[in-house]
């Protein structure tokens, strides 16, 4: 297992959002994670990527434990940069730095990266040149030198996918990689995604395309008030879910 | 009076109001950073001082805090004599309450456009990996000074205005020079530093208009 998560508790005020959440994640695997708004998915993920610190729970990685809410020499803020790493996070909004290019996006955290760790040999022309073969593998080659602003938000969403696959993390977690986006312009980004499921990329998939969810992702969890209600292969749950709750969830989108 | 000779004295007094500009800009600017940190700080007591503070000098008028910087001290009886009093003691003691005063308007500002920055561009810049100090200054600040261009620019600009006011310890500035002459009954040259200022906000809005074009290549 490359990443195993057990009993992430997290809670806002007096509103648990996540109640003890479990699940583990195979090398070469896409987990999709759905459910409705609220039910705690961003939370999750972003309980993964640190940007929020669960209250309770342990999460590993190939083994490791990276974070155990019990223990609090692995909540220190300097480990936590470090550990961040092994997760790459593609936002719903993108987020991508407007003052720089397509390919400055991608190559200025690597050089930051590479800076942090002391490495000597900061090779600028290799950074360069992986994004650009990053870029090409979006099928955004000619858009290098642009500005965010000046790409539609398909292409924003592919420079920030490669911006985040450029720290080669263990597991790429997307965030509804394509809810901010025209339905027109969704289709560009989940066929990059579908490519990456192929090339057997790790990845934590929060989304509402239940269509994309089935055809790229092995497992899917539904989420629901905060509690994981049901898991298992993805034609299980979404063409036959067990749970009464997940039956009424999908059913709203067959309907649609 | 040759006229010349006039425009002379006031070009050289306004040099004072320049140099009164010049410094109130290279300390306040830094200084006001501070303070905007100070007022957004999660540690209540500071962000409760700090906010009383900017209150306090944004609340009473900078014509009252260059006089209570200059007569406070000995009124107080802190100093038997005026620390001022050196070569120069008054226009110290003006630059200070412009610095003080300055940099609670720029905090402000500085302020807003923090603030302003989408948190989704820090949290970028953390799973990417960048530490604190990396976000700040190749994520943030960059849009941080796009958008607090104009509200600069505009109290930037009043700031070479209010230069006017050191003359309230008699220190001497062009308006007051130019007052000099109103016994001799020459009133014109009071009117034409007008002119001064004019052509100094001219530059100051030319300056502004070439940065904000200068960043136009992206957009927040």
């Amino acid at each position: 297992m490359i990443l195993e998560a057990e009993k992430i508790r997290k809670h806002f005020g007096h509103h648990e959002v996540l109640h003890d959440v479990s699940f583990s994640l195979e090398k070469g695997h896409a987990l999709a994670v759905i459910g409705s708004s609220g039910s705690g998915k961003t939370t999750l993920l972003r309980c993964l990527n640190f940007l929020e610190r669960p209250d309770g729970g342990v999460i590993r990685v190939n083994g490791e434990i990276l974070f155990n809410a019990a223990d609090p020499a692995t909540r220190r803020e300097k480990t936590i940069r470090e550990k961040r790493l092994h997760f790459g996070l593609v936002f719903q909004s993108f987020n991508l730095f407007p003052q720089y290019t397509a390919l400055r996006n991608i190559t200025l955290p690597v050089e930051l990266h590479a800076k942090n760790r002391k490495d000597s040999r900061i090779d600028k022309k290799t950074i360069i040149q992986q994004g650009m073969e990053l870029l090409d593998q979006m099928g955004l080659s000619g858009k290098a030198e642009l500005y965010p602003h000046q790409l539609s938000g398909g292409q924003q969403q592919r420079v920030a996918i490669a911006r985040a696959l450029a720290l080669q993390p263990d597991i790429l977690c997307f965030d509804e990689p394509t809810s901010a986006l025209d339905p027109e312009l969704t289709g560009e980004v989940l066929r990059v995604i579908r490519g990456l499921a192929e090339k057997n990329t790790t990845m934590l998939i929060v989304t509402h395309e239940m269509a994309f969810a089935r055809d790229v992702a092995d497992q899917v969890i539904f989420l629901d008030g905060g509690y994981v209600v049901e898991r298992g292969s993805a034609e299980d749950v979404i063409n036959n879910p067990k749970e009464e709750r997940t039956k009424q969830f999908l059913a709203r989108f067959s309907q649609e | 009076m040759d006229a010349s000779v006039i425009y002379k004295s006031l070009a050289e007094t306004f040099w004072i109001n320049c140099r009164l500009f010049l410094l109130t800009l290279l300390f306040a600017l830094p200084l006001g950073l501070l303070i905007s940190f100070g007022s957004m700080s999660r540690i209540k007591p500071v962000a409760w001082f700090t906010k009383t503070v900017v209150w306090i000098i944004r609340g009473t008028p900078l014509m009252l805090q260059i006089i209570i910087i200059f007569y406070g001290p000995t009124l107080l009886g802190l100093f038997e004599s005026s620390p001022w009093a050196f070569d120069d003691g008054r226009f110290y003691a003006a630059t200070l309450a412009f610095i003080i005063n300055y940099a609670c308007y720029f905090s402000e500002i500085f302020r807003g456009g923090i603030q302003g920055v989408p948190a989704g561009q820090t949290e970028a810049g953390q799973v990417l990996g960048m530490t604190k100090s990396q976000i700040f200054f190749k994520v943030t600040l960059l849009q941080v000074t796009k958008r607090i261009l104009p509200p600069m620019g505009n109290e930037i600009i009043t700031l070479i205005k209010d230069t006017s006011l050191a003359r309230v310890i008699a220190n001497k500035e062009i308006i007051m020079m130019a007052q000099e002459y109103a016994p001799k009954g020459l009133i014109w040259p009071l009117f034409s530093t007008g002119l001064f200022f004019l052509a100094f906000v001219g530059i100051l809005t030319v300056l502004f208009m070439w940065l904000e074009k200068k960043m136009n290549y992206f957009r927040v």
